[in-house]
């Protein structure tokens, strides 16, 4: 069995999303596709997604997050960006 | 690939575009295995022509179609195999193929390893010649071991070694673990249909009810083996296994055949589950408006599994099944786990299976020349 591979998510640091990825809209959120994982990933709502693709006009992710998402969700946000860096579906750029 | 339970509930309601495609690319094929879901064997004179082909495959990246399952027939022996598939990869459209092996020579498979975004699954129905070859025809088994050889000289990489579970196949799981390890390959594991001419050897070739229960603790304890999501009806032993763990046909899942008609899953090639053809108004045509497809997204009707406190783990289990073995879709599945769709069927009068319908079929037993 592979490792997982394990990577530090940095929300001080600009991210974008992966070049190897695609991402396709659908009424729950979107679904992103890693193209050389091979993986599915599914972002389970439409903030998600709109904080996703607004990550690289941002500074850094904390300034996205900031920018676009409610104050009180903000925890919830960077614990869901983090994941989505441990498969790859955004790195830093 | 996880899912919780309303994401499954979406799901079930139908995508803009499907996840899993697979496309028929010919009937054709040069083996006749017994158990062969669509009934290939000769080309159909109407199948979709290098322009309608690219075409879909443009229509297909425009939906955003992560990738696609290529099957047949045998794929490979398509002329234009190569330029269609090159076609789709430098779309970004991935390629995930099913082939027999025959046609992967040594150049053949440096061309393959040179593909981005390809992904080859070898089909095989035992670990050895003997086992093998009863269902595939002789000499398939040698043919499949020499692709793999020819793919892992090429170093195309971690190819799949794919194999449908029958009560043969089934007692070769760790030789089939050893094989994979032993060609730095993965093992992908589907469930037999009772589809195509496999509707004729069902009563002879699926797992029993305890080799089917075997298979699961097997799954369980190797996230890694790949399922295509063919089990869900196990996981009402317990715990879910990988995957969606729903019917995806016509919401998440469909098949394009070789002529572009769109069947709402791989294993039911039959006219009372033909969405469509790619040829009238193309194919995101069929997926979003087909009547069928609109009526599979409607809920479910749990029909005797609706009292059954495991419905919630295993949806009914698989449309296809149930159809090919005379159930009715609101019965349980043939092999449900607590035996409920032997009861069902033992409880029929008259039992009628329908047969796949169109039958590509050789009339005439093929021999396979070793090359």
């Amino acid at each position: 069995m592979l490792a997982e591979p394990s990577i530090t998510f940095d929300s001080s640091a600009p991210w974008r999303i992966n070049p190897q990825v695609s991402l396709r809209d659908e009424a729950f959120g979107a679904m992103a596709y890693h193209h050389g994982t091979r993986r599915l990933v599914f972002l389970k709502s439409p903030e998600l997604v709109e904080l996703v693709r607004s990550l690289e006009r941002y500074e850094s992710a904390h300034h996205a997050i900031d920018a676009v998402v409610a104050c009180e969700q903000h925890d919830r946000y960077a614990t869901a960006l983090s994941s989505l860096a441990n498969s790859e579906i955004i790195c830093e750029r | 690939m996880s899912a919780n339970s309303s994401l499954r509930n979406r799901f079930e309601r139908g995508l803009s575009a499907p996840i899993c495609l697979t496309w028929e690319l010919t009937y054709a094929c040069n083996l006749a295995c017994t158990h062969c879901l669509s009934s290939s064997g000769r080309r159909d004179p109407n199948e979709l022509s290098t322009s309608e082909a690219k075409s879909l495959i443009d229509e297909i990246a425009r939906m955003q179609i992560f990738y696609i399952n290529v099957g047949g027939g045998e794929p490979m022996i398509r002329r234009d195999f190569f330029e269609l598939i090159e076609h789709a990869v430098v779309q970004k459209v991935g390629v995930k193929f099913s082939t027999n092996g025959t046609r992967i020579d040594r150049p053949a498979a440096r061309r393959l390893a040179g593909i981005d975004y390809l992904d080859i699954q070898i089909s095989m129905d035992g670990v050895d010649a003997a086992t093998n070859d009863r269902v595939r025809g002789a000499g398939s088994y040698d043919a499949a071991r020499r692709a793999m050889d020819h793919l892992k000289d090429a170093n195309f990489g971690p190819f799949k070694i794919s194999v449908v579970m029958t009560r043969e196949s089934i007692e070769q799981l760790d030789e089939f673990e050893d094989l994979a390890s032993m060609y730095g390959a993965q093992l992908r594991l589907t469930r037999l249909r009772p589809s195509g001419r496999a509707v004729e050897q069902w009563d002879a070739l699926h797992p029993t009810l305890l080799q089917n229960r075997d298979l699961y603790q097997w799954l369980l304890q190797r996230p890694n083996v790949l399922t295509g999501d063919s089990f869900f009806h196990l996981s009402a032993l317990g715990e879910s296994l990988e995957g969606l763990n729903l019917c995806g046909a016509g919401r998440v899942v469909c098949l394009i055949d070789p002529v572009g008609d769109v069947y709402a899953c791989p294993f039911v090639i039959h006219e009372q589950f033909r969405a469509g053809n790619v040829r009238a108004a193309g194919f995101n045509d069929v997926w979003t408006n087909s009547e069928l497809f609109t009526s599979l997204r409607e809920p479910g009707n749990p029909g005797a599994c609706g009292s059954c406190g495991s419905y919630d783990a295993c949806r009914g289990g698989c449309m296809a099944a149930k159809f090919f073995t005379g159930l009715e879709l609101t019965d349980p599945d043939p092999e449900c786990v607590f035996g409920h769709g032997e009861t069902a069927l033992a409880a029929k009068r008259v039992v009628l299976r329908p047969t796949s319908l169109p039958d590509h079929s050789r009339r005439i037993p093929v021999s396979l020349s070793a090359r």
